[in-house]
């Protein structure tokens, strides 16, 4: 694996899942893989009911990362916060795994005095301003995202302003889902410049489906296939994601 | 922001709480709940020298790391608005371990509240202090980051400005941690949000203008400066102040000491505030102004013909402006 590069699924969706696996088992299995996975839930203006809260906060839990549920309006500021708080969040889980290492396997953080903790908060900061972060964005572009979609473009477009703005490496690739033949379809391969997303949403076909299980399975596919290839491995099975995006 | 998997604890403090430091040992009485963020809440408590503040918040790291900013920073020569560090601990409660950090309890108005009842020479007046200490701030390497009128706070006796939260502060050069849209420059499209003193400057600007729009405005595609421009010159109230907001929007300057100098010339030119009464034009339709409006009248009588009252008055402002440029 690449020294310090942080990898994360962030999924934005406005309901619960209702196809295929169970998104919170395959996100159990991506933290396992070393990823996290953050969701972010979309709720409708005047709608206060939140359709699929339990599930949004269950995946996160699973996956390591964070959730929270906005109105569209709000999406912005949220998204970047997410990212970072989770960014964050599993660079604090692998220095808080060397503590362990260093000072016996029950201690954690707070076991240090306060005045110790900051200079570890300090090397948090530094490794989450330097790591690098490979953040695959997983859209739900079910029907009832329509008209949502303006707003999660202009929340990517903001959480690259924020993200470009650290010294770290910053790689994105945005996937939609359902796909038209497959869980997902790609609309941005591997890049550092989110900007490229703009006007990516335009093709989409609407569906009435929301197969984030199989979606989240995808994802995690894709993260996997580049953390190969970094590692110099040939990979010549994983040809399902291979198609041209749309 | 839900985060069930980490350091998600229930950190409220009830009236009359003693809370006592595990390492530390300090006691201190919860008094009420001063203020409520996206992650924290600050408390009003007694602790043994008198009233305190105290900031929680359910993510540990981030009060060890605020904890950690508000020293370095208040221990910067030349910033002298931030409340002093106290103490940093830790209180085991019935959920868990919760940590928290003390600081002074500075009382006073928010700046907004202060600024509407105000002729608008004290806007000025106030950031004229304020960017002396960003200047500082930024020197020793920090940016406050979230700038807005929300964490800052006008004492009485003597009137003075003080900032509050340390949030946002950022070492210059990495990402700006925590940021408000409307005074962030990478909302309008106006640059990055590395933290640089033009970062800050900026906000500055967009916190001028917040007192000629007290409810805010949105971006309106495509935003950028022209949208800022326009915002600017449609409010007669600004005007005054209009060259420095639009220079520090711009971001042409260098340092927050040029911006503070250009603040104090148009201060201190004398022409420029002596027939603007603030209070007799507020902003339109704003209810709220209008009571004050109200209120206002009165003092205003009695000062008619007491002294030619301008001259007067803007001798006072002349020497205490010298007084804030010590």
């Amino acid at each position: 694996m690449k020294q310090g590069t942080v990898r994360q699924i962030l999924l934005l969706t406005d309901g619960c899942s209702n196809s295929g696996e169970d998104p919170i088992a395959i996100a159990t299995l991506a933290k396992e893989e070393g990823l996290s996975v953050n969701v972010i839930g979309i709720m409708d203006e005047g709608d206060e009911s939140a359709r699929g809260l339990g599930e949004i906060e269950a995946i996160a839990q699973a996956g390591g990362g964070m959730s929270d549920v906005v109105y569209a309006k709000q999406l912005s500021q949220t998204v970047q916060m997410v990212t970072r708080k989770a960014m964050t969040q599993t660079i604090f889980g692998v220095v808080n795994r060397e503590i362990k290492n260093i000072l016996g396997s029950n201690k954690e953080m707070e076991d240090l005095p306060p005045e110790k903790r900051e200079d570890l908060i300090e090397v948090v900061e530094e490794i989450g301003e330097n790591a690098s972060l490979d953040i695959l964005v997983l859209v739900d572009t079910s029907a009832s995202m329509k008209n949502k979609l303006p707003r999660v473009q202009e929340a990517l477009l903001d959480l690259a302003i924020s993200l470009n703005s650290r010294t770290g490496e910053n790689d994105y690739c945005l996937y939609s889902f359902p796909g038209k033949r497959n869980p997902v379809d790609r609309l941005l391969a591997w890049t550092p410049q989110l900007d490229s997303l703009k006007g990516a949403f335009k093709k989409i076909t609407m569906s009435g489906v929301t197969p984030t299980g199989p979606a989240l399975k995808e994802a995690m596919k894709v993260h996997l296939k580049r953390m190969k290839k970094e590692e110099g491995y040939e990979d010549d099975e994983g040809s399902f994601m291979e198609q041209p995006g749309l | 922001m839900r985060d069930p998997s980490w350091n998600n604890r229930d950190y409220s403090f009830y009236p009359g709480q003693v809370v006592k430091g595990k390492w530390h040992g300090n006691h201190y009485r919860i008094v009420r709940l001063l203020g409520e963020g996206a992650i924290g809440k600050v408390y009003l408590a007694e602790g043994r020298g008198g009233l305190v503040a105290i900031k929680v918040s359910r993510e540990s790291m981030s009060v060890s790391s605020e904890a950690s900013t508000l020293r370095q920073v208040t221990k910067v020569h030349g910033v002298t608005l931030g409340p002093s560090f106290l103490d940093m601990d830790d209180v085991i409660t019935k959920t868990g371990v919760t940590s928290f950090y003390v600081m002074e309890y500075i009382k006073g108005e928010p700046f907004l509240n202060f600024l509407r009842e105000k002729n608008m020479e004290w806007l000025g007046i106030l950031v004229v202090p304020l960017l002396k200490d960003l200047y500082s701030m930024h020197q020793a390497g920090w940016i406050f980051g979230d700038l807005k009128p929300e964490n800052l706070i006008v004492t009485a006796q003597p009137i003075s400005l003080r900032w509050i939260d340390v949030g946002g502060m950022t070492k210059v050069g990495r990402a700006v941690k925590e940021y408000t849209e409307f005074f962030d420059r990478g909302y309008w499209g106006m640059g990055d949000r590395k933290a640089a003193p033009a970062y800050d400057l900026f906000a500055v600007s967009m916190l001028m203008m917040n007192r000629g729009y007290l409810s805010r405005f949105k971006r309106e595609e495509p935003g950028g400066i022209k949208q800022l421009m326009r915002r600017l010159r449609d409010r007669p109230l600004l005007d005054p102040y209009a060259p420095v907001i639009e220079k520090g929007m711009q971001q042409r300057y260098k340092d927050a000491l040029m911006m503070k100098n250009d603040l104090l010339n148009l201060l201190t030119k004398g022409e420029t505030f002596r027939h603007a009464p603030a209070v007799k034009k507020p902003v339109k339709s704003s209810p709220v102004s209008r009571q004050k409006k109200k209120r206002a009248l009165p003092k205003e009588r009695i000062f008619k013909g007491v002294l030619p009252t301008s001259a007067f008055a803007s001798f006072l402002l002349f020497v205490y402006i010298l007084y804030l440029v010590g």
